[in-house]
């Protein structure tokens, strides 16, 4: 009977998937049986390009261990560490306190902070935007909730070949995202919002891709994320000073205003595959892969 | 629309405005073919350079810019199994129950209307209700298993409506032929109605293929990661306690957040999205037509 | 795909009353057949309840997310009718949907004066004007249009329709209202097509028959016969495809340009409700008030689409009566 025999394969299926499962639970200790151990990586967008090919060079060399990367946004990482549903969580901000508390009460200990690299959070327009420094007060202007720059004209810029319009067309991101929360943090001002109407999207790549496609447009987004279509503005402190053009260098000598760290958080003091992992991001061969993402690494001791 | 007299003015006119109404209705319907058409070949044009064998069964490498999509392509096989190896059993007796079993009374009404309005939750409801009741409720954690049964929810109405639809095109004279010569109601169902309803059943189970091959939201939450290291070129690779890549979530990753990628990888895995929707349909659609040439009524 | 086409025509062989079961010579059924048939009619039984279980066990499961928020804390006038979505605010949480409502009302009601003549127009075409042929490829046609995953509608608006817009139109971006549009209408298109032109079938022939017995040609009886006579059909046709439409995910979360935004012109930006949903859920932790609030619009999806399903039932059951 059709349905019978469906009945009975279902019931095989489950049957084979739940042995599976206890072998790898068990193996997490040993790394014995069929299944590699898994490590849960989720969060920043911004960092999954990096996390994934961590996990891929890695796993290259461990075979027992797998690292499942997701995506999603910082937030989503930090979520997941909350629900108890990951190992790692990528962020490219600072965990809050509200949040270290709810990691607390949900694994019991205290999330422990590491730093795995940094990022320039570089600003891009259309490359043939006459524009090229910019500064903080004017970004800020440009994207806080009731500011008062909209037009390229107040920034001085009297016309972009192929633009249309003198609007400012605003390209920013959806706020699960940690490039979010540190540009509203760092740039927009901690108590302020962002201006409604600007364009919040999903990844750090559609930003720049966006922006390459829009002469009119300006956005944020990793440093390691430029494209030919695009170019960066240099960024000061105070408007006047000429500005610093995102690099390497200039992120790791601090120059440049607006760097941040790249954060990995674990619920406490993670277990002996994780710590491996972790270690392993922190050696030369880690941080080659945060140059060759197009990220900083971390300053050499 | 001939006349045996002569041709009047009026007479012109309304075989002109005819004409017209013809064209015109003739342009609306010729105009959906042209999107279609248009879409998919552009696709198909600008994925070439990276469409081959070898595309299919390798796994992504370099960041996802080089190698195939091997893992997501495994991962949509058995979210789509599975899924659909729970969901059509399921579907089918419930259909039978509604159209064969129950009496006309409120309770019947109330199951229709459930499975018409199960039929209109968008996507995005159907991921917060796997997400809430399998994922973290059930506690089956992210998996294989609760991405599937998210799927399954998501299936359920339609192949009910369309197995209704099957049951109910089956004459009346079938079954009283059976009743008359005794056979009890399950007699009747398994031996006369099924057999002659499996086109229609079968035809509606297919299409919720590509439906299910398709759909990003409740497995991004549910089960969907963005990489995920498996053998390539192994069929078993995954378990269904596992997390999985899935060819939909794949597209959607690499159309928002892979830079650098050729050119060609997200037209490429989108075409083979698409490919495998399409392929199936097409299978449905021409065993539909199949059997139905070979029903002797 | 969002949305398939559930056929509320009426089937027309209808439904079937309950089977006499007739006299059975005892000795002819073994004990455990009969035994076994009415395990078998009890697993039935069970799974015609289960539809209802599931979609009322969604219905609760969002509500039940969502609830405290709606019931406690969540103003609910401030919610519907301001534009300020700030969730994640550090001073200022609000929580007003009235801009995403209006991305979701502006884009379905676009795509829907797209998609209605195209949609009704090919109902009429293939139900009155063309041979078996070409029907049958115009049907195939349609039905690979319907398949086509939302997640390819959605690279599509971003790799194709936004640089084709942003020429043809000369406008500054070209992911906006119209983006999303075009695709919910080539999404939704196939639904009306399909219930269309099943409503225009249902029509019955003497219709048209004396319609030519009176002199009339087929356009004349399309417009002033048939149209009238299947209008409940159509109806219900047009508001399921815009039940898909409101459902819509992720072609309207990559094409629409999500920005919180009241529309003023099919070329400004927007966000839907569902792609909103779609965003910020995973970032929200399980039982924060942004999370909870999430579930809220969940409801209010779920209230909309009840109300344009059971819209387009209560329409049908008007063809039933007739």
């Amino acid at each position: 009977m059709k349905r019978t025999l469906l009945c009975t394969l279902l019931a095989l299926s489950l049957a084979a998937g739940c042995k599976k499962k206890e072998a790898s639970s068990e193996g997490a200790a040993e790394a014995k049986g069929a299944k590699p151990v898994t490590i849960q990586n989720i969060g920043s967008d911004t960092m999954v390009n990096l996390a994934q090919a961590w996990a891929e060079a890695y796993s290259k060399a461990h075979s027992k261990i797998s690292v499942e990367v997701s995506g999603g946004g910082s937030g989503v990482g930090i979520a997941a560490l909350i629900n108890g549903t990951a190992d790692i969580a990528n962020a490219s901000r600072q965990l809050e306190p509200a949040e270290e508390e709810k990691i607390t009460k949900q694994a019991g200990k205290h999330p422990t902070e590491h730093i795995v690299g940094y990022d320039g959070l570089a600003i891009y327009v259309h490359k043939d935007n006459p524009l090229d420094h910019i500064s903080i007060e004017e970004l800020s202007e440009i994207y806080k909730e009731g500011g008062k720059i909209n037009k390229w004209s107040e920034l001085g810029v009297t016309s972009i070949p192929g633009a249309k319009g003198d609007d400012i067309v605003r390209i920013s991101r959806q706020n699960n995202s940690g490039t979010y929360h540190y540009f509203r943090e760092h740039v927009v001002g901690k108590k302020n919002d962002f201006k409604p109407g600007s364009l919040d999207m999903n990844g750090s790549k559609e930003v720049v891709e966006l922006v390459g496609r829009t002469p009119g447009a300006i956005g944020y987004s990793g440093l390691g994320y430029a494209t030919p279509a695009v170019k960066f503005i240099r960024v000061s402190k105070v408007k006047g000073e000429p500005g610093i053009v995102p690099s390497i260098a200039t992120v790791l000598d601090k120059t440049y205003p607006i760097a941040r760290p790249m954060f990995m958080y674990t619920p406490g003091d993670p277990p002996a595959h994780v710590k491996d992992y972790l270690a392993w991001i922190n050696t030369d061969e880690g941080q080659k892969i945060v140059e060759q993402t197009g990220y900083v690494p971390l300053p050499k001791k | 629309m001939t006349s045996t007299f002569a041709e009047t003015r009026f007479g012109r006119t309304r075989k002109r405005n005819e004409l017209i109404a013809k064209c015109v209705f003739g342009l609306m319907a010729s105009l959906l073919i042209a999107p279609l058409l248009l879409i998919v070949g552009y696709l198909v044009v600008e994925a070439l350079p990276l469409l081959s064998w070898d595309f299919l069964v390798t796994n992504p490498e370099g960041g996802m810019r080089r190698g195939g999509i091997w893992s997501a392509l495994l991962g949509t096989v058995y979210l789509v199994t599975l899924s659909l190896l729970i969901a059509a059993p399921v579907g089918v007796l419930a259909a039978v129950y509604l159209n064969e079993y129950a009496e006309e009374n409120w309770l019947t009404r109330v199951i229709n209307l459930a499975v018409v309005n199960l039929a209109g939750v968008p996507s995005i409801v159907h991921a917060l209700f796997g997400l809430g009741a399998f994922v973290l409720f059930a506690g089956i954690g992210r998996s294989i298993l609760a991405a599937s049964l998210t799927l399954a929810i998501m299936t359920l109405p339609v192949i009910i409506a369309s197995t209704k639809e099957a049951l109910s095109s089956v004459p009346r004279a079938f079954r009283e032929a059976c009743w008359n010569v005794g056979a009890t109601r399950w007699q009747t169902i398994r031996g006369i109605v099924l057999p002659n309803s499996v086109s229609g059943i079968l035809t509606g189970v297919i299409l919720q293929v590509s439906r299910t091959a398709g759909e990003t939201a409740p497995v991004m939450f549910t089960g969907a990661v963005f990489f995920k290291r498996i053998e390539a070129g192994d069929p078993f690779a995954y378990s269904i306690w596992d997390q999985c890549m899935a060819l939909s979530m794949h597209l959607f990753t690499i159309t928002t957040q892979v830079n650098d990628a050729p050119h060609a990888l997200p037209y490429a895995t989108a075409v083979v999205l698409l490919g495998t929707v399409l392929t199936v349909n097409a299978t449905a659609i021409a065993l539909r037509v199949y059997l139905r040439s070979r029903k002797k009524w | 795909m969002e949305h398939e086409a559930i056929k509320v025509a009426p089937s027309p062989q209808g439904r079937v009353e309950a089977a006499p079961r007739g006299p059975e010579p005892p000795w002819r059924r073994r004990p455990l057949e009969t035994a076994g048939e009415k395990l078998l009619e009890w697993l039935i039984r069970l799974c015609g309840v289960s539809a209802i279980l599931f979609v009322f066990g969604i219905f609760f499961f969002v509500f039940r997310e969502g609830a405290g928020l709606l019931f406690g804390e969540l103003d609910l006038a401030r919610f519907l009718f301001t534009t300020e979505w700030y969730p994640t605010s550090n001073s200022n949480v609000r929580y007003g949907v009235l801009a995403l409502i209006a991305g979701t009302g502006s884009v379905t009601i676009l795509a829907m004066i797209i998609a209605v003549p195209f949609g009704l127009g090919s109902a009429i075409f293939l139900s009155e004007f063309c041979g078996q042929r070409t029907k049958e490829t115009l049907k195939v046609v349609i039905e690979l249009l319907a398949a086509i995953p939302s997640v390819v509608w959605g690279f599509i608006g971003i790799s194709v329709m936004n640089p084709l817009i942003q020429r043809v139109f000369d406008v500054p971006v070209g992911l906006n209202v119209l983006n999303g549009a075009l695709l919910l209408a080539l999404m939704s298109v196939p639904i009306m097509v399909s219930i269309g032109e099943d409503a225009l079938k249902a029509v019955p022939d003497s219709h048209r028959e004396a319609a030519l017995a009176l002199g009339s040609t087929r356009w004349q009886t399309i417009y002033r016969v048939l149209l009238p006579s299947a209008k409940n059909g159509l109806l219900a046709a047009v508001l399921l495809g815009v039940g898909r439409a409101v459902g819509e995910t992720m072609a309207v979360l990559m094409a629409t340009g999500h920005a919180i935004n009241i529309p003023h012109s099919p070329f400004d930006p927007v966000r839907t409700l569902t792609a909103t949903i779609a965003a910020e859920l995973g970032e929200a932790s399980v039982g924060s008030s942004h999370y909870q609030v999430l579930f809220v619009i969940g409801i209010l999806l779920f209230s909309i689409t009840f109300a344009v399903n059971l819209a387009a039932d209560l329409v049908v059951k008007g063809i039933k009566k007739s």
